[in-house]
């Protein structure tokens, strides 16, 4: 497979949009909370988890970016 | 292990669910998260197409595998969302006892195929398992083989679609035709364009999906209980029982457990018939290690998928029992919940799901369960393709065509099959019981099966017809005694050796006597008839064969270090549960 694109690049990909969505998501809910919020909501969950998925994903997409 | 094992009565009550009301509602974020998998899997189908023009990089994913992606794809093609589903809610009704299918169900026998058979595996170059059989046996037992898991694997990927239809509709309320189809044809798109290299790639995808989507559950749920020690406390209290966190304390006897198993079962019987028959012989999760581009990879492939296979339970087993601390109900059995409007057992992890996950997060998890079906379909598909092409069509039917020819049958069976399934799925719809057949049906196979490849690789003695014999009547016999304990439930005390024994304990006993009765029998023949010349043995015989040194430039390269490595924590992990 020299020459093609490696599953962790699509992987990357896929993290760093998926924390990005849901960062951002976690960051537009702190300005409109959910009408129904989930249990420990004051965690804000989706901004931290979103976050570490979006950093993971970018170091994957870099790391392994075709060349 | 596989869907093959998760409760069948579980499942089969999950699948008389009256939809009323669903689970999960999904806003936009969500459906957007679902919708950017969709694209992505069907991209890599489509992109990985220019790499697969020959049979070897169509059904092979042309060797090239690294020891990790093979490795990851080995274990996640296992790890179906029904799996899931069906192990969180098994945790929930009967607590730590359901982290035994990933601990002494699956552990020692992915390390015993990483260090013991997959030398012989690989060096042979066969391309399936059934075409092990052919070396060492010749064509009757691949051929028995063979079209037994073929014949299975396209009824089981129907049972998965189906199951993915079903729980997407009590899930979030989906139509099941369009669950259906949907998935299905997106699966027979990715894998008919890219094969199995298509599959694994989609396989290490679901795999990072799964745990990203799941871990969330466990570590919020902890916080939520106060930590590990508070959370037995809780589960106690509100039990009345302390015997929810023990994994071996309780299992002295048939009558101690809520499973009604006993260790004799869970070690000689799990531990030994049932998971080594899943884990090396069947050629579903065989077939993700064979990719790998060299024998070092083909080895350290099962050890690193042992790996995380040691630590699924944390997203899996822990939310079930999280589930018994915190949520602010008890959750029934499947028949009281349709008469009552409660919630089920099986609706643990999606109400664990939507308990911490809001926007966002709902959708990623959501996509975690999808992909986890898919990536099951996709699974079965492949390996149905390659067994059908390679071991029916190509050594009974055309054995002469050419490898393109090969590759269009592999492309155009892999449609077949997927079509196959979703005949399969419409039909289960109609009789959930067939589920149930199904599921029996293919674990009479693995078993026996286990014996016959066991003794082909340990003993040169073994001859071509006591291979067959053995594998037919270890087949036979589990036939019988699931006949035996169908029409007379009473004969379960003779099956399982215990009257207290249940239905989970008579899979366990009789895997162990078909697998039993076809290594006596293997072994009866083969000393009754002319065993073959050693030199004919080359590549497939303890003994018999030169095995490729490994040249590691350090110790701590050896697969055997890593895997003693995962060995002495999986015997912590049972004393520390004890």
């Amino acid at each position: 497979m020299r020459g093609h694109i490696q599953i962790w690049f699509f992987g990357g990909i896929l993290l760093l949009t998926y924390g990005v969505l849901i960062a951002a998501t976690g960051l537009w809910e702190l300005a409109a909370p959910p009408a129904q919020e989930p249990v420990l909501w004051q965690l804000h969950a989706p901004i931290w988890w979103g976050g570490m998925m979006a950093v993971a994903g970018l170091f994957y997409t870099v790391r392994f970016r075709p060349r | 292990m596989s869907l093959a094992s998760v409760p069948a009565a579980a499942l089969a009550a999950f699948f008389q669910t009256p939809v009323t009301q669903s689970l999960v509602h999904l806003s936009g974020i969500d459906i957007a998260i679902i919708a950017i998998y969709f694209a992505m899997v069907i991209y890599i189908g489509f992109y990985l197409k220019s790499a697969s023009n020959t049979s070897e990089e169509f059904f092979m994913a042309g060797r090239e595998m690294t020891a990790w992606i093979a490795g990851l794809s080995f274990v996640s093609a296992n790890l179906g969302a029904l799996e899931l589903m069906g192990w969180a809610s098994s945790a929930y009704q009967y607590g730590i006892l359901a982290t035994h299918w990933y601990w002494i169900g699956a552990i020692p026998a992915m390390l015993f195929l990483g260090i013991v058979m997959m030398p012989f595996y690989y060096v042979c170059k066969t391309h399936s398992v059934p075409g092990y059989l052919k070396l060492r046996y010749g064509d009757g037992a691949r051929g028995l083989s063979a079209v037994c898991f073929a014949f299975m694997t396209v009824l089981m990927s129907g049972i998965n679609m189906y199951s993915m239809a079903l729980v997407m509709k009590v899930v979030l309320g989906w139509d099941l035709n369009f669950s259906i189809w949907v998935s299905s044809i997106t699966v027979a798109i990715y894998v008919a364009l890219g094969g199995l290299r298509s599959a694994i790639f989609n396989e290490v995808l679901q795999f990072l999906l799964i745990w990203l989507g799941a871990l969330l559950i466990p570590i919020m749920g902890l916080i939520e209980a106060g930590g590990w020690t508070n959370l037995k406390h809780q589960i106690a209290a509100r039990m009345g029982s302390t015997n929810y966190t023990h994994l071996w304390s309780t299992t002295a006897h048939f009558r101690d457990n809520p499973m009604g198993i006993h260790w004799t079962g869970l070690v000689f019987g799990l531990g030994i018939a049932i998971s080594c028959g899943y884990w090396t012989t069947d050629f579903l999760v065989v077939q993700r290690v064979l990719s790998a581009h060299n024998l070092r990879a083909a080895r350290m492939a099962p050890i690193i998928g042992a790996g995380f296979k040691m630590m699924v339970p944390f997203i899996v087993i822990l939310p079930g029992l999280l589930a018994l601390s915190v949520l602010p109900f008890h959750l029934v059995p499947q028949d009281v919940a349709v008469a009552t409007g409660q919630h089920s057992f099986n609706e643990v992890l999606p109400l664990m799901l939507v308990r911490y996950c809001g926007p966002g997060l709902l959708g990623l998890g959501v996509t975690a369960l999808i992909a986890g079906f898919m990536s099951g379909m996709a699974g079965n598909v492949s390996a149905f393709a390659t067994v059908w092409t390679y071991d029916i069509y190509g050594a009974f039917l055309n054995k002469k065509a050419s490898d393109s020819h090969y590759v269009a049958m592999g492309r155009w069976c892999t449609f077949i099959g997927v079509l196959i399934s979703v005949g399969t799925a419409y039909l289960v719809q109609h009789a959930a019981s067939i589920m149930d057949y199904v599921q029996a049906l293919f674990s009479f196979f693995i078993a026996p099966l286990l014996g016959t490849v066991l003794l082909g690789m340990l003993w040169k003695r073994t001859t071509k017809a006591g291979g067959f014999w053995g594998l037919l009547t270890g087949t036979c016999t589990a036939i019988g005694l699931f006949l035996w304990v169908h029409l007379d439930p009473s004969a379960l005390r003779y099956v399982a050796l215990s009257p207290d024994a249940k239905a989970m304990a008579e899979d366990m006993y009789r895997a162990l006597w078909s697998f039993l009765a076809c290594v006596i029998v293997t072994v009866v023949v083969s000393l009754a008839t002319e065993p073959r010349p050693i030199a004919e043995l080359e590549g497939l015989v303890y003994g018999a064969s030169n095995v490729p040194k490994e040249h590691d430039d350090f110790w701590y390269q050896k697969p055997i270090v890593w895997a003693s490595m995962i060995a002495v924590v999986f015997v912590v992990l049972n004393v520390i549960f004890w």
